[in-house]
């Protein structure tokens, strides 16, 4: 079989998986949906690996292969076909989507298994993983916004899963809107660059790229905003990521699925995917690498505070791809990936880990309340602690050696970059410092009661409450099940984490600087014709960089380790000293306030105002009551001439007789 | 112009009787208005009675005299254009009467037969 068999195999599976799991709810027993789900994935990542054989069979310069299954739409130079692009891109998303995937699809068969929604969970969860294949397989901009706008639906019904939760369907609807907004532009984005190069598949949209358009061309650096604006909105940067720290909201496993290996790296995938667009409109990569930044630091400051065990991950997720869209941005693309795949794994990891614990904990999820979980998780103790130094940049983990290629590329291209690299280190430090900040105070410190209860063997069971209101709740249907799984009663879910935490040890040594590289050189085909794919750092340089942050990870842990282990109460103190400064990080930089001011309130006006003056007075109150009336009046009009007396009808008819022939009467003579 | 026809009809009439009505000695051909008049009479007297009376009975006798009124139009009418059609026109009429008569007069029975008033102003069913 060819490659390209291969990637439409690899979209069959999932689809598969969901119509099967979906029509058979009423059937299926127990675990049974969430295995069938994982075999599905299992045989998506199966076909996936085996594209990658035969992509490999094929000599270095025929690695890029585009395989229509028929064509959608073709009318006036419109040509859209239902097609994929298999090349060492598309293959490595493939391969990093569905593996990790598939480990969160066997952690959820046990963490959801009390859930009165377990198949539709599994449905939907198939039916993500889909999307985002097609998304990443797309070979045209028709499918890539298939893909891209199936991504969002999937994620809105992910994230208000427990849909009887007032607060999880707000924030998917919340998601799905800013989403919405990204989808819009990415449309529009397409058609600007579909208006100039007159094509829709990617290969001629690159091919006549440089010929169309001239460096820094006025449509194309439009169009390329336009396109940042949808992957800022997928990968939750600055301005439009106020909706990922609200997913939250959904289940754990989702959480780990959409927040962190699949749907948030859509938009990096977009970038190096559109390369050849960016390289040609350097402005927009610009624009994109400082967001990127911004966007790296103020999530990262934002976790330094945030109580909320997921929402502390969440930001970090939000800081992590903001260094992939600053490696992308300064066409570092094989550095950017590379942090994509391994924080896929860390941080997959992360929420695995951190939903075996808000198990423990009863669903609770505030920090405040955890502590000294270390000798009752000690298999999550351990894991966790992997992703968090993965997390942290620890030397010789993965996010080591992927974070501080990207910071060396930014480095090396000199002049105002050096800024951003600055902010990235800084950044790297306060990763370290939030990281084991989680750490330190989920499993070690005084034990919670929970922990205790745990140490004796007992599983704590809190009456069903919102997390984030305390209102109570059921465990029904549309609610979180009354039953909660930890890592260490259930294997399957060991049996996600550990491989995972494997992963996060062992994967960065795909590109060690000077020793390996593996994934850029596989890499290669895909972006052979970028202008930067000389632009590397010399390996000194990368091994310097290298050394620094080894120095701000370890001192970020030691910080931590100073602040929650040494001296905790000193926390509390630095936060009454800087009060001002917590309030601003601890209201997440007042993001959500803004957009209340600048876009809910205003629309939420014109709502009210449509409402009363369009629709009450007048939809209602003049055409709909107007037309009432009208036909009211007309028809007791009508009815007061049927009187049904028969003596009125008699001199009715008299009287129109003689009038008529009164008329005749008058015109004759 | 009525006037026109009328004596052209005369003159017509006259031509096609010579010989009988020379035999009946001198007979002058009435008027066809003073028909026409009471016609009209008998007609407004039904009409008065159709609007004004609340009896079915007296109603279809009423009605009845306007159809007569509009027969003794048309055989006026007939006699003084001098052709037969008129006439069987009436004939028709009378047919037609006949007819409503029948089922007028059964509509009366059938009322009387279940009691309900006699009365066309109780008989308002078709109030909108």
């Amino acid at each position: 079989m060819t490659a390209t068999s291969w990637g439409w195999l690899v979209l069959a599976f999932p689809l598969a998986g969901t119509l099967i799991v979906a029509l058979g709810w009423r059937v299926w027993p127990g675990r049974v949906p969430g295995w069938i789900g994982s075999a599905a994935i299992l045989g998506s990542f199966g076909s996936a690996v085996a594209m990658l054989l035969a992509l490999l069979d094929r000599p270095e310069e025929s690695r890029v292969l585009v395989d229509s299954a028929y064509t959608y739409a073709s009318t006036g130079g419109f040509d859209a076909g239902m097609a994929i692009l298999v090349d060492p891109l598309s293959v490595f998303m493939c391969l990093v989507v569905s593996g990790v995937s598939f480990l969160i699809h066997v952690y959820s068969v046990a963490y959801m298994d009390s859930d009165r929604g377990y198949t539709r969970f599994f449905a939907y969860l198939n039916f993500f993983v889909f999307s985002m294949l097609l998304l990443v397989l797309a070979a045209n901009f028709v499918v890539l916004i298939v893909g891209w706008a199936f991504v969002g639906a999937a994620s809105y019904l992910l994230i208000s899963f427990w849909y009887r939760r007032a607060t999880a369907t707000a924030a998917g609807i919340k998601a799905f809107v800013i989403n919405v907004v990204g989808d819009v532009g990415l449309v529009i984005g397409a058609f600007l660059i579909f208006d100039a190069t007159n094509a829709l598949d990617f290969a001629a949209v690159f091919e006549r790229t440089p010929e169309v358009f001239g460096s820094n061309d006025g449509q194309l650096v439009a169009a390329c905003l336009l396109l940042l604006v949808g992957a800022f909105a997928k990968s939750a940067q600055l301005p439009l990521h106020t909706w990922l720290p609200d997913a939250m909201e959904g289940p754990t496993p989702v959480s780990a699925l959409i927040h962190a290996a699949t749907m948030v790296t859509a938009g990096v995938y977009l970038i190096a995917r559109m390369h050849p667009l960016f390289e040609q409109a350097p402005a927009a990569a610009d624009i994109s690498a400082v967001i990127g930044t911004a966007t790296l630091f103020v999530a990262a400051s934002i976790a330094l505070v945030v109580t909320d065990l997921k929402r502390v991950i969440a930001y970090s997720t939000m800081s992590q791809i903001g260094y992939m869209i600053l490696g992308v941005s300064v066409f570092a693309y094989g550095a950017g990936l590379f942090h994509l795949m391994t924080h896929a794994f860390f941080k997959a990891l992360l929420f695995m880990g951190a939903g075996s614990v808000i198990a423990a904990m009863a669903n609770e999820q505030s920090l405040d309340r955890m502590g000294g979980f270390r000798k009752a998780m000690p298999f999550t103790y351990v894991t966790f602690t992997v992703g968090a130094l993965a997390l942290a940049g620890f030397p010789l983990m993965s996010g080591f050696f992927s974070k501080d290629e990207i910071l060396a590329f930014t480095l090396n291209r000199g002049g105002w970059f050096v800024v951003l690299a600055i902010v990235g280190y800084l950044t790297a430090f306060m990763t370290a410092f939030y990281a084991f900040r989680m750490v330190f105070r989920v499993f070690h410190g005084e034990p919670s009661p929970e922990a205790r209860e745990l140490e004796g063997g007992h599983l704590a069971h809190g009456d069903p409450v919102n997390p984030s209101t305390g209102e109570p709740e059921d465990t029904d249907v549309g609610f979180p099940g009354p039953e909660h799984h930890i890592a260490e009663h259930e294997s399957s879910m060991k049996a996600a984490m550990g491989p995972l935490a494997l992963l996060a040890i062992v994967a960065g040594f795909l590109q060690v600087p000077g020793v390996t590289d593996v994934l850029e050189g596989f890499l290669e085909p895909t972006f052979a014709g970028s202008h930067h794919v000389h632009d590397h750092p010399s390996d000194s340089a990368e091994q310097l960089g290298l050394l620094l942050g080894a120095a701000l990870s370890i001192s970020g842990i030691g910080l931590a380790a100073l602040l929650y282990l040494r001296r905790p109460g000193t926390t509390g103190r630095l936060q009454e000293r800087f009060a001002g400064v917590h309030s601003l990080l601890a209201n997440r930089w007042y993001f959500d306030e803004l957009y209340a001011l600048t876009v809910v309130r205003p629309f939420a006006a014109a709502g009210r105002l449509g409402r009363t003056v369009i629709e009450s007075a007048f939809v209602q109150g003049v055409l709909v009551d107007g037309t009432v009336g009208l036909v009211r009046a007309g028809s007791s009009f009508a009815r007061s001439i049927q009187t049904g007396e028969l003596r009125a009808y008699a001199a009715l008819l008299l009287a129109g007789v003689s009038g008529l022939l009164l008329y005749f009467l008058i015109v004759a003579s | 112009l009525a006037a026109k026809s009328t004596s052209a009809g005369q003159t017509r009439l006259a031509a096609g009787r010579k010989t009988r009505l020379a035999a009946g000695g001198e007979a002058r051909l009435m008027d066809v208005a003073w028909f026409v008049v009471l016609s009209a009479f008998i007609f407004c007297i039904g009409a008065a009675g159709v609007m004004t009376r609340r009896s079915p009975l007296v109603v279809l006798l009423c009605l009845e005299l306007m159809l007569n009124a509009g027969n003794l139009a048309l055989i006026a009418f007939a006699r003084m254009v001098g052709n037969q059609e008129g006439q069987i026109f009436a004939l028709i009429v009378m047919v037609v009467a006949a007819c409503e008569v029948v089922i007028g007069l059964g509509v009366i029975v059938a009322m009387y037969r279940r009691r309900l008033p006699i009365d066309v102003d109780e008989m308002a069913e078709l109030r909108g």
